[in-house]
């Protein structure tokens, strides 16, 4: 007990937590604003993979790093389009639209990877995002080291943290959003063109699932790997409802989440004699499903998600 | 733009959807073959020859759809009641799993006892497992979609384990994989100098039974009804947690019982590449299918092609075998796209 206590004291522990939670709050951020404005998208893991990949090919054939992450965002965006004229325009199922967009930009993304990449049992890297010190904050003991030694791309995710909750809950286009995804009906009566304002959201939140792949490849490691984003994109459909929808509970949960999978890889270290690494590794999903449990009976799902909006219609 | 109702669909377009699907997918799928600086056309016919063009070919197609069938169907029952069963994957691996676990010596009785006793054994395990979400919402509420997508890695982690630690046969060169299926246990194969076996056959009779339950028993009166209006059901006397159980149990069953058929049809033991995602893609067939259980039959052995297809293409021409997961996922989205427009039309302007 008292190892696992100073083991939590350590800023070693603290930066990767960071590390591992860095993907998680861009995609649980790019998903809750999917969810606010009425649309589940369950392309989720399919967007992260081809971001993952997008970012990463951009680099590896001579672009710079920003332009990559610019490249997987706007390669998200595109899946997100998509995702938004079948459940949003055309108001086809959400499971399903969403499941056709993770089997496509997954398999996309293993295609292109496999035509542009040759065959080698190593695979190519790239030099990812180094390390920036953010100049006096980091300088707090262990909590600076860990949040303010990290890359910058991490940097970008708790900015945006900061802007969805401003822009969700301060500004009148959030307004606009939250209601698409509780009342839409309302939103029409204002003149606001519905269909429009869940698209742009879609968009917008598929992005930052692509920059939230492209973190793994481009700052987390240096390599594409097939199945490198392992059910990450799941285990953020289950954080957003552990955050019930609130941009910083889902920074939190997924720090909090990002501790468990720290301390679950340290104990795979030392505990690799006696019990069978795999069960370490599938504490993550059970802790996903615990946390959906935890909530379940009092989550505050939006009202209107799900639920197809056709111009016209009356509730 | 906006959309209306149509009120009756021409029944030649319900059917030629899934067809105009496929097609839209090849074209779209064009572009990526010339992206990787192939002629489509020669791609194309490779592919239908790879999948169609000897006896051989044929039954690899047939044998690949085995397990795309039971998943179809596993997705098809489920989906119809609106229980949005994901886990079709993990379900299959707990099939495989307690095929393993009877199949591997624990008995040995004559063929005819003991395939039937895999079979079950398979559909329990898959319905045991899925019996965990259903729970979940029945009782807590919890989304089913995020839990039966998590449980697949689950699974896959556990399959894992076994195969590294108790379950790893000493007779495999190192290889993570348990030990074969004794002789009794083997399905035989139904066509000579092939891979198809009895799997198929067990395949075709639960997509007629299942067609026959949905359309003619009370069982599946209250599936229907329970997907197209849950409220309207309740109202009915219709116990929405009780369908959604009995649906799970079809669901996860049928998709413990491809995981059978692939451990103890084709591979003969279990191994971590048992399958190449056929959970998915059995929501892909499926669809195509528009959820119904003979048709699961038809787009089955039309995606197995493809995948059948695209291998053999993959070894003469230049082009990732990835395309045919592309060529899948195109057709899911179209066919979605089309049986909206079955039902409504798209009003342009105001």
């Amino acid at each position: 007990m008292m190892e696992l206590f100073e083991m939590m004291l350590t800023t070693g522990l603290w930066a990767s937590v960071i590390r591992i939670a860095t993907p998680l709050i861009f995609a649980t951020l790019g998903e809750l604003i999917c969810e606010r404005a009425g649309v589940l998208n369950l392309g989720i893991e399919g967007i992260m993979t081809i971001g993952a990949m997008a970012g990463w090919i951009w680099v590896y054939q001579g672009g710079d790093l920003w332009g990559g992450i610019v490249f997987a965002a706007i390669v998200g965006m595109i899946f997100g389009f998509l995702h938004s004229i079948l459940a949003v325009y055309l108001g086809v199922s959400q499971h399903v639209s969403g499941i056709g967009i993770t089997l496509l930009a997954s398999s996309i993304s293993y295609y292109a990877y496999t035509l542009i990449i040759p065959f080698s049992t190593t695979p190519p890297k790239i030099v990812p995002f180094s390390v920036f010190e953010v100049p006096i904050l980091s300088s707090i003991p262990i909590i600076g080291q860990a949040f303010f030694h990290q890359s910058a791309l991490t940097y970008l995710s708790y900015i945006l943290v900061i802007i969805t909750f401003f822009v969700l809950y301060k500004m009148p286009i959030g307004l606009t959003i939250r209601m698409a995804g509780e009342n839409p009906v309302a939103n029409e009566s204002q003149g606001i063109n519905v269909l429009l304002v869940r698209t742009g959201a879609v968009m917008a939140g598929s992005a930052l699932m692509a920059i939230g792949g492209a973190f793994l490849t481009m700052s987390a490691f240096d390599a594409f790997y097939f199945g490198m984003i392992n059910g990450r994109g799941w285990i953020c459909v289950a954080l957003v409802i552990f955050a019930s929808w609130k941009p910083g509970k889902a920074f939190l949960g997924a720090i909090l989440f990002a501790l468990f999978e720290a301390l679950q890889i340290r104990a795979q270290l030392i505990g690799a004699d006696v019990i069978p690494y795999q069960i370490f590794s599938m504490m993550p999903y059970f802790l996903s499903i615990l946390a959906m449990m935890l909530v379940a009976r009092k989550a505050a799902y939006p009202k209107a998600l799900l639920i197809p909006f056709r111009q016209g219609d009356r509730i | 733009m906006r959309i209306k109702t149509r009120r009756n669909a021409p029944v030649w377009l319900i059917a030629a959807l899934p067809i105009l699907s496929i097609g839209v997918a090849f074209i779209i799928g064009a572009f990526f073959i010339l992206w990787a600086g192939e002629s489509p056309i020669n791609a194309y016919i490779a592919l239908i020859k790879g999948s169609l063009g000897s006896t051989f070919a044929i039954t690899e197609s047939l044998s690949r759809a085995t397990p795309l069938i039971f998943t179809g169907l596993a997705a098809a029952v489920a989906f119809r009641a609106k229980f949005w069963n994901i886990g079709a994957e993990g379900q299959l691996y707990c099939g495989a799993m307690a095929a393993t676990l009877v199949g591997t010596g624990m008995i040995d009785l004559p063929a005819p006892i003991m395939i039937p006793m895999l079979f079950i054994a398979g559909a329990i395990a898959g319905c045991l497992i899925l019996l965990v979400p259903v729970i979940l919402k029945t009782h807590m509420k919890v989304d089913e979609v995020v839990t039966t997508l998590l449980l697949n890695f689950v699974i896959l982690l556990f399959v894992n384990m076994l195969l590294e630690g108790p379950w790893k046969d000493p007779m495999a060169m190192g290889w993570p994989q348990a030990a074969r299926i004794i002789d009794n246990g083997v399905l035989p194969t139904i066509v000579a100098k092939s891979r198809l076996h009895l799997g198929i056959i067990v395949a075709l009779l639960m997509s007629v039974l299942m067609w026959a339950i949905i359309r003619f028993t009370v069982w599946g009166y209250e599936i229907r009804a329970v997907g197209h209006n849950q409220q309207a059901s309740t109202f009915y006397g219709i116990s929405i947690n009780k369908s959604v159980l009995m649906v799970a149990l079809f669901s996860g069953g049928l998709a413990g019982m491809a995981g059978v058929s692939e451990v103890a049809g084709l591979k003969g033991y279990l191994t971590l590449t048992l399958s190449p995602g056929f959970g998915y893609t059995g929501i892909a067939v499926a669809m195509l299918a528009q959820l119904h259980p003979i048709g699961v039959v038809i787009s089955a052995i039309f995606l197995a092609s493809i995948y059948v297809g695209a291998d053999a293409m993959s070894r003469t021409i230049d082009i990732p075998n990835y395309i045919a997961d592309i060529l899948v996922a195109i057709s899911l989205l179209s066919v979605l796209v089309g049986a909206m427009l079955t039902r409504y039309r798209i009003v342009w302007g105001k």
